[in-house]
């Protein structure tokens, strides 16, 4: 008699409890699959869209350029760039190079201002496309346009603004003076992510050099590479005593930090909906037990040992945890396939620092999914470990008399 | 030779600060081949006798032999190995496992002293035969009488081949007619095979079967004479 196919029978017994008890392990388990993936998806969203919108793979500086405090002064950026971004565009990994310059303003109406960062790009860069393709309104700037910009769509709708309209942007310069100037909104652009289009102005970067009085400087030089792995011996390669180069990791170092407290936020998260799912397969076990008290009672007088008695329960353990995990990855699978499909809103997260979209996409990897099937089967094996436990200890002439 | 000695025996249950004594010091030797009767009113402490002659229990006091070696000290592995090797039980309530067949619960303890499968089908069909229910291998419990199922549970208790057959009021819930055959069959089987059978009973019919009565009282054995 196959130790196997007793704890089938025997889980048949009583088929709504043992389908309820698989079914509180499925739902444990497909709900780790969905917060497991979320997180991953919201974390490497976060990431990616960080290194498209702002940190690129690698970012050039000026040694001395502190990024905390946006400065404009001559000695912190990067004079006559163009040889610079010759030389790193030679690079075989090196895919897109945009010179940039980051100053920070402020945009007032009449009754209203905004702080604002304010982006000099090269409008025709190929780093932009994400700003082109998010166009909700207008056009994208062009290289000569010497009053035109480009707002956020949510910058636009706290304030009101339309494309045509004009507004006033003051601009701290290079010596430290304060200058200003009327722009017109050439467009509104959208990256779906509120903390970068509530705060962004673009700008030709000729007319920003202008305003600000930074000349032939700029602040950083943007590179895309052909994938995120050749970060590191890009920057070794472009090494230099004359500048300082950012990886994407260097620049993220808050996102990574970011994740590690998610991590282990969902930790607890996790022991919460594995502890109530090993309380009902506990609960399960222990009502089996005392039912089968007598039949404990006599596995032991026909000379069945305890360890024999443990495996009995164990191997109904190992049955519900078989069918709560098939069907953890099943109800889990639909679930993490939707919420990667179709996604969550999640508006303004508000973590400055990190890029979060407003809609959030499941990420499940096939590393994550056997993870958690073995924790979720482990766990509910731990879980009958106390019932099996009490059978296998219970007294054989005490059990004939019980149940 | 002797298959089990019980020498000065005592049972003392606690429960809380009362102490009940359901055995004062007991001896008593059962011989193999003995067909033997523990009798007495409710209480008087037979069906204890039984469980520590059985290993389901341990003496307060006093010494159990089982073939010859003392089990008194014995953990419960090698309590539950001696139970396995040496002694068949049969019980009052029909104590078979119910998710298995009438073969399954004779297959049990052949499974669990490791007997070969080829073997193994022989002796469980060997002994189904001999309580009259080989057509009935496939059924559950649930699917058989009251008399056929503790049949099996006698088919059960012999398949290992055991020197001693413990009984705890093999038919006190059998009707008159399957307690009769559950008495037949293992009177013909004592007979036939020479193993052991006591047990403990107060149903004058199956006193009728023994050929040695012991009587306890008390927790005190009162009388032990042979009748037949």
């Amino acid at each position: 008699m196959n130790l196997f196919k007793l704890a089938y029978r025997n889980l048949g017994r009583n088929k709504t409890r043992s389908l309820l008890s698989a079914l509180a392990v499925a739902v444990g388990m497909s709900l780790l699959l969905l917060m497991v993936a979320m997180l991953e998806g919201e974390m490497r969203g976060a990431l990616q869209n960080t290194i498209r919108l702002q940190s690129g793979h690698l970012q050039i500086r000026s040694a001395s350029y502190d990024e905390n405090k946006i400065s404009l002064k001559w000695e912190d950026l990067i004079e006559n760039p163009d040889q610079v971004v010759e030389k790193v565009k030679s690079l075989p990994q090196v895919t897109v190079v945009a010179p940039r310059l980051i100053a920070s303003g402020i945009l007032t109406l009449s009754d209203e201002s905004k702080g604002v960062q304010i982006l000099g790009i090269e409008p025709d860069s190929a780093a932009n496309q994400p700003f082109r393709d998010g166009m909700v309104a207008g056009e994208f700037l062009k290289a000569d346009d010497r009053e035109g910009i480009l707002i956020g769509v949510i910058l636009a709708d706290k304030l009101k603004l339309k494309v045509g309209d004009t507004v006033n942007l003051l601009v701290t310069t290079s010596n430290g003076d304060v200058d200003e100037q009327l722009f017109t909104i050439r467009g509104i652009f959208t990256t779906k992510t509120p903390g970068f289009d509530e705060s962004t102005v673009f700008m030709p970067l000729a007319k920003a050099q202008a305003i600000t009085a930074t000349e032939n400087h700029i602040s950083t030089i943007f590179v895309l590479l052909q994938n995120s792995e050749q970060a590191e011996p890009v920057a070794q390669a472009l090494k230099s005593d004359n500048f300082k180069i950012l990886t994407w990791q260097e620049q993220n170092d808050f996102v990574v930090q970011f994740e590690d407290y998610a991590n282990a936020f969902f930790f607890f998260l996790y022991l919460i909906v594995l502890g109530i799912t090993a309380t009902v397969v506990t609960n399960t076990l222990v009502m089996a037990v005392f039912e089968r008290t007598r039949e404990i009672g006599i596995l032991a007088a026909i000379g069945m040992k305890g360890r024999g008695i443990m495996a009995q329960f164990l191997a109904e353990a190992a049955l519900l945890a078989t069918g709560g995990v098939i069907g953890g990855l099943i109800i889990g699978g639909v679930m993490v396939y939707f919420a990667t499909v179709k996604g969550f809103y999640i508006g303004d997260f508000g973590v400055t620092g990190i890029l979060f979209e407003e809609r959030i996409y499941a990420h499940l990897t096939l590393g994550n999914t056997i993870n958690l099937a073995i924790i979720t089967y482990i766990i509910t094996l731990v879980a009958s470990l106390y019932p099996a436990t009490l059978a296998a200890r219970m007294e054989p002439v005490e059990a004939l008399h019980g149940g | 030779m002797e298959v089990t000695k019980v020498t000065n025996a005592t049972r003392v249950f606690k429960i809380g600060e009362i102490e009940t004594k359901a055995l004062r010091g007991v001896d008593l030797s059962i011989a193999s081949g003995e067909f033997t009767a523990l009798v007495g009113p409710s209480g008087s402490g037979k069906t204890t006798l039984l469980q520590l002659i059985g290993l389901l229990d341990q003496p307060t006091t006093g010494n159990v032999i089982i073939n010859g070696q003392d089990a008194t000290n014995l953990n419960r592995n090698q309590r539950a190995d001696l139970r396995k090797d040496a002694i068949g039980f049969v019980f009052q309530f029909f104590a078979l496992i119910p998710t298995l067949t009438a073969y399954e619960n004779v297959e049990m303890p052949l499974l669990l002293n490791g007997t070969k499968p080829a073997q193994r089908k022989a002796r469980v069909n060997e002994m189904l035969e001999a309580v009259g229910l080989s057509d009935r291998g496939h059924h559950r419990p649930d699917q058989l009488s009251g008399g056929q199922q503790q049949r099996v549970a006698v088919a059960r208790a012999l398949a290992t081949n055991p020197k001693l057959i413990l009984a705890d009021e093999p038919t006190a819930n059998l009707d008159t007619e399957n307690g009769k055959q559950v008495m037949d069959i293992m009177q013909k089987l004592n007979k036939e095979t020479g193993v052991t059978f006591v047990f403990a009973t107060h149903d004058p019919r199956v006193i009728s079967y023994a050929r040695r009565v012991v009587t306890l009282q008390d927790g005190l054995i009162t009388k032990d004479l042979w009748v037949h």
